[in-house]
């Protein structure tokens, strides 16, 4: 249904999706690009940041605890996990580390179900960005439009950690080789876990932002893994810029598409993923070579 | 993959009269032909080792995780509740099965689950290893209409009986119907047939329909089915069909494509947790305050999860919802009784669940035996069951049931009498003037043995 106000509705639409996925992305690649182990919990986080701000938002009624909330008790879970459960897989094959991530997001959605049941939980918009706003061309909901913004804020704090402070340094050094991190006497032991909480912290703030817009319920984050993965290998893994990069890209690919037809927008995803693949094997802005 | 298995005692007054009973019935019912003997039936599917022992064993496999997590649970809970009746001869399950006295033929019934997630692939696994592991003389399974077709498909194959649970694409007894299988619930033509007049009576003629629609048999049936009775006669036009991937993790760019349609009408065919996401998010995108919103077919629990403010004035056809017990004595029964062991109202899963058990468990006893094909004979046979929506019967060419359906229109929240009073019921229409013919979707049933 090609009209130029659809048009520019659906490229805003795929601009203010992207900035979810590239939020949600950035934490799986950074994980990724400097441990070597390819989370598949992502999801199962990114649900228990909703989950934990939903919590906090029962019990207080305040957006912003319920967001301070989401995000540091994924910083803790995130901790927790490396210290008991993943560091012990660092030198053990890709397979295993694939088995114990997919096995503890199993454990998270079972438990929370549980707890919760399947029932959607709603985390409301707080009162002064609920609505729907005019942007002239169109009528879009004011809280996504402030996502938009939360995100790019939240992408930028990212930004500065990774690439203006010290630990920053540290990490990206960790991402193009640990080993010579190590050698020249970092705890490069610490470092991955400060990583892998701050990953998990990414994840679980994507969650609790998201909470208002998708609905909880304990499988919430299993349809988010699978284009968070589609969003890493365009972008290029471990790259930062290319998550960013890769999340607008997808946003943008599953609106326009479902302009033309709603049916192939996955379809569209997947396909330029696999010519991702074919012609640049390390993604858009990844680096040959690494792992 | 969950699994459990549950046990009532035996109860060996139950097995003398069920003996009794099914001797009985092979006299009683001379033109099924049936011998005195169960030994002397060729042995077929899992008869006769399914129902040699002292008890016999019924699978059930449903969705506890993903999209219909929470009307899985629900249907469960209706199976379990009929299992329990069952063995402990309860009036409910009396007055649809007179001759039930406790268990089925005096044979106490266990059970097992087993989640699918809405996966056709995992639902077939679960019933398959019921089947080569526990015996299972009967299964039931759906909630997706995808998984229910391919449950035909194996009832067919392995010759085990299979009531389904929900499933309410025209095909599961359309052009994917089996001898196997029988449905309890109405579909999309039906429901069309039942809410479209309704909706031409309360709207009138000539307006624009967008219609968001879940990516497989379900979605593509019933919106056909909308698209066809409103244009066809109430002369509605199309303005764009959204189709959308069960599961979906976001509605925005369909919505937009239907905020910018110019529709006045927003058919909701989505179900389960999409049904809820895409309505919350119709509201976020302002799609609601412009074009009202109708659902076809029920999703049961979207009312609870969604809010009444939503729901609010919208036309939907439903199997059943629970204030019909002022109605159906049988209903009453059914829905305090639920009600007592669950602590909440039952929806339309659980009655499907429940009422499928029964009618098996009615046709096994009046058979006298579960030899597939006399049970089969039993339910072709278009004998009228009582049930919680009064009279109903299947039809012998392509194992629909012929039942009513109800529509119901969603209460402000000022009228709800209580917390769970969200649906009014409009109308119960009689089923059968409102049925397609049966050969119209190209059923062709298999054979027996």
């Amino acid at each position: 249904m090609f009209t130029w106000a659809n048009f520019v509705s659906q490229m805003f639409n795929g601009l203010a999706l992207g900035a979810l996925l590239a939020l949600i992305s950035s934490g799986l690649t950074i994980i990724y690009g400097t441990l070597g182990v390819l989370n598949l919990a992502h999801g199962a986080m990114f649900m228990l940041g909703g989950y934990a701000g939903y919590v906090a938002f029962e019990a207080t009624g305040s957006y912003i605890v319920a967001v301070a909330a989401g995000t540091l008790f994924l910083l803790v879970v995130g901790i927790v996990m490396e210290r008991v459960v993943i560091r012990h897989f660092y030198g053990r094959p890709h397979e295993d580390q694939l088995l114990v991530t997919f096995g503890l997001g199993i454990v998270f959605v079972e438990v929370v179900r549980f707890f919760f049941s399947s029932l959607t939980k709603t985390v409301p918009a707080p009162p002064m960005m609920s609505g729907i706003t005019s942007l002239g061309f169109m009528f879009y909901p004011t809280y996504r439009l402030a996502v938009v913004g939360i995100v790019a804020v939240a992408l930028i704090v990212l930004y500065i950690v990774l690439y203006r402070t010290k630990l920053g340094m540290i990490v990206r050094a960790g991402i193009e080789d640990s080993l010579m991190v190590d050698s020249l006497g970092i705890d490069v032991y610490k470092v991955f876990m400060v990583v892998f909480g701050i990953g998990a912290m990414a994840a679980g703030f994507a969650g609790i932002v998201n909470a208002p817009v998708v609905s909880l319920t304990p499988d919430v984050g299993e349809a988010i893994l699978v284009q968070t993965f589609v969003v890493v290998v365009i972008g290029g893994v471990g790259s930062f810029p290319g998550a960013v990069l890769g999340g607008l890209i997808a946003g943008e690919i599953i609106s326009i598409t479902s302009m033309i037809d709603p049916g192939y927008a996955y379809v569209m995803l997947f396909a330029a993923m696999t010519l991702v693949l074919l012609l640049r094997p390390h993604g858009l802005l990844g680096v040959r070579g690494r792992e | 993959m969950t699994q459990r298995v549950h046990s009532n005692a035996l109860s060996r007054r139950g097995l003398l009269q069920a003996s009794t009973a099914l001797a009985g019935a092979s006299l009683a019912t001379p033109f099924l032909a049936l011998p005195a003997l169960a030994e002397d039936h060729p042995a077929i599917g899992t008869y006769p080792a399914g129902s040699s022992g002292s008890s016999v064993f019924v699978g059930i496999t449903c969705p506890r995780t993903g999209t219909y997590a929470v009307q899985g649970e629900d249907e469960i809970k209706g199976c379990e509740l009929a299992i329990e009746h069952i063995n402990s001869g309860h009036p409910l399950i009396k007055a649809i099965s007179p001759k039930t006295t406790k268990g089925v033929l005096g044979k106490e019934v266990k059970y097992g689950i087993a989640d699918d997630g809405a996966k056709p692939n995992s639902a077939v696994q679960n019933i398959s290893r019921f089947i080569t592991e526990n015996k299972a003389v009967v299964f039931t399974g759906g909630t997706s209409s995808a998984v229910a077709v391919a449950l035909n498909k194996l009832a067919q194959r392995e010759k085990v009986l299979f009531m389904t649970s929900i499933s309410g694409s025209n095909d599961t007894t359309g052009k994917d119907c089996v001898r196997y299988g029988f449905r309890e619930c109405f579909y999309g033509q039906t429901a069309a047939a039942g809410v479209g007049p309704v909706l031409l009576k309360a709207f009138g003629k000539g307006k624009k329909a967008a219609y968001l629609t879940p990516d497989y048999t379900y979605g593509h049936t019933v919106q056909k089915s909308m698209e066809e009775y409103l244009n066809k006669n109430g002369g509605w036009t199309t303005a764009t069909n959204q189709v959308a991937p069960l599961g979906a993790p976001d509605y925005s760019s369909y919505l937009l494509n239907i905020a910018n349609s110019g529709a006045d009408f927003l058919l909701n065919i989505n179900w389960g947790h999409d049904a809820v996401l895409s309505t919350q998010q119709a509201k976020q995108f302002g799609v609601l305050g412009k074009q009202k919103l109708v659902i076809p077919y029920q999703t049961p629990f979207l009312a609870r999860e969604v809010g009444a403010e939503l729901t609010e004035g919208v036309y939907a056809a439903t199997d059943f919802w629970w204030t019909l017990e002022d109605k159906y004595p049988l209903a009453k029964m059914f829905v305090e009784a639920f009600d007592k062991k669950y602590g909440y109202k039952p929806e339309w899963g659980a009655n499907a669940c429940y009422l499928q058990f029964a009618f098996w468990a009615n046709a096994v006893e009046t058979a006298g035996t579960f030899y597939p094909p006399s049970v089969i004979k039993v339910l072709e046979s278009g004998a009228k069951l009582q049930s919680t929506v009064g009279e109903v019967h299947f039809r012998p060419e392509d194992h629909q049931l012929v039942r009513p359906v109800v529509i119901v229109r969603g209460k402000k929240p000022a009228d709800m009498k209580n917390k769970e009073d969200f649906w009014e019921v409009l109308e119960v229409l009689p089923g059968e003037p409102l049925m397609q013919k049966p050969d119209a979707f190209g059923c062709k049933l298999g054979e027996t043995t």
